[in-house]
């Protein structure tokens, strides 16, 4: 009779795990009706059903602009963390050098140095550099930030890769260049998308750098909608958060796709 | 340029070896894998390096293969210094025990790999990949991938590949040790005919002795790294040259005894009351010197049970006690134990009419003067 005692414990486990979803669930549940009210305020629960945030979203200027820096920067960082990434990896994985763990923990440092803390020597130096406020200085911050999740994914798969294909590769006459690109590349190449889709990710909504290296003539999405909400509060923010959130969402629907598609 | 002037007197063409390695040495920290070996193997020849795990056969084939450097050494070859050269310009092909077929590609494509980075045109790669398909008997298999192909198609794809580009040498790395028995049995024949066909020099790896005496016209025994014995099948079986090689090439009885030279011709091995004749041919092969501690080793096949009282002239005999009665099939083996404890074995054809043993019973046993072979015996010198 072990169900009996077993069943009001699985009630009160399911409750708090839902509750606890709930929880994780509430702001992003609350935001997306929200941005289809017909009121002119932001407000809970919404009037009415409408699209005009949307619109006003896309024919705003500074609204507009700053989707498409964001786009412009998280497309051009998600390249170079890619590139720089990949090769880290390689390097970490496959070279044997002195103080190699040592690279490999500054490499993935960015993840445990606060950001704000990364935002500020960045800022100062930036400055200084005159590339404060332009599309490079933040890409090449955001690039930092997204690199350790190029370098772990990359390092995945590279670890899980099968290295008699490389020696196999240079049997058959392939030097290190093409042994890469024809067998190392392709095999890895589920982890290097899905090492690029967290880096388009990790700057597509990055406001903590991105508020210090930005300027009211440079700023991207993440900036903008800060800025806004502390000026007026105008429901065309939730329909920019629900962008956000949809893009975001409709990426990790493809790394999970991406990894399904990885060769066991 | 100056790698010919610095190539050594060449032998005329065709004499030339396939494969010359000089004092080749490979440490790995303090440990030595693979300590000085010298091996010549001929054009054409199918050679197996044979040892337990450990006693450097793969570290060897994979410093041929450039896989790895040499502390110390050199490999030629086909008559050109090998030994800095990245494996990519070795022109030697290999296979590997888990195939390594790259999995993103299909067969033909697999196959076609080695003569897309050489560059040859598009014309050729399909003609010499089908040709090779057709000679793995996989030619109509060349578009699947390797996940749709089983253990052995995907090993005969991968040996395909690795003779496709004419290299100089192929190496195999235990290409049969990831599959069953019988598959493995009708791989090997499928490996020795495609290397004939070929013409192919082939350095095969195993740690399995019957491999290795089915499929090579010599044998390389390695243990510690060195090279152990070097002969034929029929060489290493017949004439072990140690202890070791004795051991791990087929059965053997090993009798353990103190050697005495007796006027030239052979001599006794004496142990306990028991004398044993050794005939002057095996006495002539080993460097025993009398008086030495020394073994005879004799094939379980070569020995057989006496008929009651009978002591026949040139042979040797003991006293034993049987001790297991096993059913081979066509065989029987007998196991037995001498007076002093030691355990041998016995292997007979069984004849339908003949009375077999029966556990317990004392019996005398023989074999001929000339099937006792003299090695030295390390252990107790």
């Amino acid at each position: 009779m072990t169900e009996s005692w077993r069943q009001p414990r699985r009630i009160l486990m399911a409750a708090l795990g839902g509750l606890t979803v709930f929880y994780l669930l509430a702001p992003t549940l609350v935001i997306v009706p929200m941005s289809f009210t017909e009121a002119e305020i932001l407000s809970f629960p919404p009037q009415g059903f409408s699209l005009q945030w949307y619109e006003h979203m896309l024919t705003d200027t500074q609204w507009s602009t700053s989707i498409v820096n964001s786009l412009i920067v998280a497309v051009l960082t998600a390249a170079v963390a890619t590139v720089l990434g990949t090769l880290a990896a390689l390097g970490l994985s496959r070279g044997r050098f002195p103080g190699r763990s040592l690279v490999n923990g500054l490499v993935l440092s960015p993840l445990i140095v606060p950001v704000v803390v990364i935002a500020i020597g960045m800022f100062g130096l930036f400055v200084q550099w005159k590339i404060s406020g332009s599309v490079l200085g933040l890409v090449l911050a955001h690039t930092a930030l997204a690199l350790p999740f190029v370098v772990v994914n990359v390092g995945t798969s590279l670890q899980t890769m099968d290295r008699n294909l490389e020696l196999a590769a240079a049997n058959l006459g392939a030097n290190p260049r093409r042994s890469f690109m024809h067998i190392t590349l392709p095999i890895i190449l589920p982890g290097v998308v899905a090492g690029a889709i967290f880096a388009f990710i990790t700057s597509w909504d990055e406001v903590v750098t991105a508020i210090f290296l930005t300027t009211a003539r440079f700023r991207t999405l993440p900036v903008e909608m800060w800025e806004q909400v502390r000026q007026v509060v105008d429901p065309t923010v939730a329909a920019v958060s629900t962008t956000l959130l949809v893009v975001t969402t409709g990426l990790l629907l493809l790394l999970v796709f991406v990894r399904r598609q990885a060769p066991a | 340029m100056t790698a010919e002037a610095m190539t050594p007197t060449r032998p005329a063409a065709g004499e030339r070896p396939a494969l010359v390695l000089r004092a080749l040495t490979k440490h790995f920290g303090s440990a030595v894998a693979v300590d000085g070996i010298d091996l010549d193997v001929r054009p054409g020849e199918f050679l197996t390096l044979l040892g337990p795990s450990g006693s450097g056969k793969t570290t060897t084939l994979r410093m041929v293969a450039g896989f790895m450097a040499p502390t110390s050494g050199s490999i030629e070859i086909d008559g050109s210094d090998m030994t800095r050269v990245p494996p990519h310009r070795r022109d030697v092909g290999m296979v590997f025990q888990n195939y390594a077929l790259f999995p993103h590609m299909t067969a033909a494509e697999n196959v076609a790999f080695p003569l897309r980075m050489r560059r040859r045109p598009g014309a050729e790669i399909k003609k010499r990949v089908g040709e090779a398909l057709d000679l793995v008997k996989l030619g109509s298999f060349g578009d699947r991938y390797p996940r749709q192909l089983s253990g052995g198609q995907q090993q005969r794809i991968a040996l395909a590949r690795a003779v496709v580009f004419e290299p100089r040498l192929l190496l195999m790395d235990e290409p049969l040790g990831a599959l069953d028995r019988k598959l493995r049995e009708s791989l090997q024949l499928e490996i020795i005919r495609v290397s004939r066909e070929l013409g192919a020099t082939v350095l095969y790896v195993t740690h399995d002795q019957e491999e290795a005496l089915v499929m090579s016209d010599r044998i390389a025994i390695f243990s510690m790294g060195r090279i152990e014995q070097l002969g034929s099948g029929a060489d290493l079986y017949d004439r072990p040259a140690s202890l070791f090689v004795a051991d791990f090439i087929g059965e053997s009885n090993i009798l353990r005894g103190r050697y005495e030279v007796d006027g030239g011709a052979g001599g006794w091995m004496t142990r306990d009351e028991t004398r044993w004749r050794v005939g002057a041919a095996s006495a002539g092969r080993s460097d025993v010197a009398s008086g030495a501690a020394a073994a005879l080793v004799v094939r379980p096949e070569r020995m057989r049970v006496l008929a009651d009282g009978a002591t026949p002239d040139g042979l040797n005999t003991a006293d034993a006690t049987v001790d297991e009665v096993l059913y081979l099939g066509p065989d029987i083996k007998y196991q037995l134990a001498l007076p002093w404890g030691q355990r041998i074995s016995i292997r007979e054809p069984r004849e339908l009419d003949a009375r077999e043993l029966e556990r317990g019973e004392r019996v005398r046993i023989g074999w001929k003067v000339e099937d006792g072979l003299l090695v030295a015996d390390p252990a107790s010198a």
